[in-house]
């Protein structure tokens, strides 16, 4: 008895550390959820003379992918995301942050280009407003162009079908 | 080594510290206005190193965050703004105080927490150390009063 109360204290904090343990400082919470796509005018990377808008890609729900030339971590993703895309799981759409023109064109067409389209963020503008911190990184849009999930980090099979897939299944898959 | 060199090394090594600065400190010619952006940039992490404020990293994601507040106080922002700039990027991860909420009650209360804990071990402990003296039995007293008559009467 006269050892319960220091033994409960020592369970109770064994415990939370051991939950400490599992969680992923990396993995912030955005707070983006559920909010709307931030407002953007952007060139796309295959065409520097036409801009783009979010009421452009409204419509319809999709991936936003936010990839570089220079981000080593997508290339693990990038087959996953080439597979996607050629399965028609969901409309991928590339944001190619803080890059150049030649670089993430030569790298697309080196691994294959999953993309409908890539938004072209050179200064990393709209990367900084929808809070991204370390690229890879993927916004599930639905059809009303409100963001809906955030992965950080590279996207592989097992997170897909565990956040993503059931998305698709509620608010389709952009087809 | 001799101890002179190693001491001689170790102030060497001391003085070079502050040099470990983040690169290209941009700054205000107005006092005022650059201790708010340093304030600041010590008050927001750093979401890539995250143990480092955004004055300390080196990251490039810090950088792009110190050029915002820099663009964002020389046009005038007030420090509420920019903070909340910064929060509805990043969630309140981002400042180094979180605010008061339901999911932050914890962190923020557990220190007094403890404090109260630590107040009532200390109070039982000190209660169980000194144990009340024990009442006298008759005999005892017979004794004791015995001995106070002695005293009295010896200084009489």
């Amino acid at each position: 008895m006269r050892y319960a109360l220091p033994l409960g204290l020592f369970v109770l904090v064994v415990v939370l550390l051991a939950r400490g343990l599992e969680l992923d400082p990396r993995r912030v919470p955005s707070p983006l959820i559920g909010k709307p796509l931030p407002a953007f005018e952007m060139e796309t990377l295959a065409e520097p003379a036409s801009t783009l808008s979010r009421a452009d890609l409204d419509g319809r729900p999709y991936l936003l992918n936010v990839w570089a030339s220079w981000c080593v971590a997508c290339r693990q993703e990038h087959p996953l995301l080439v597979d996607l895309a050629r399965r028609g799981s969901i409309t991928l759409i590339g944001l190619n942050y803080k890059d150049t023109r030649a670089d993430a064109a030569a790298w697309l067409a080196d691994r294959g280009d999953p993309y409908r389209l890539s938004l072209f963020d050179a200064d990393g503008r709209l990367g900084l407003d929808l809070g991204v911190y370390g690229v890879p990184e993927t916004f599930f849009i639905d059809a009303e162009g409100i963001i809906r999930h955030k992965h950080i980090g590279p996207l592989d099979a097992a997170a897909f079908e565990r956040d993503i897939a059931p998305l698709i299944e509620r608010y389709g898959d952009g087809s | 080594m001799r101890p002179r060199t190693l001491l001689l090394a170790v102030l060497l090594a001391l003085t070079a510290l502050p040099v470990n600065a983040a690169d290209t400190p941009l700054s205000f010619d107005d006092p005022v206005r650059q201790q708010r952006y340093d304030d600041l940039l010590a008050e927001l992490r750093c979401l890539v190193c995250q143990n480092q404020s955004l004055a300390d990293s080196h990251a490039d994601l810090a950088q792009d965050l110190r050029d915002e507040v820099y663009r964002m106080l020389d046009e005038g922002a007030s420090d509420g703004a920019i903070l909340d700039f910064m929060v509805e990027r990043y969630g309140d991860f981002v400042l180094y105080r979180p605010p008061l909420r339901a999911s932050t009650v914890l962190l923020w209360g557990a220190p007094l927490l403890l404090a109260l804990v630590a107040i009532a071990v200390v109070v039982r402990l000190a209660r169980r150390r000194a144990p009340p003296p024990a009442a006298l039995s008759d005999e005892e007293r017979a004794r004791l009063a015995a001995l106070v008559a002695d005293e009295k009467s010896g200084q009489d």
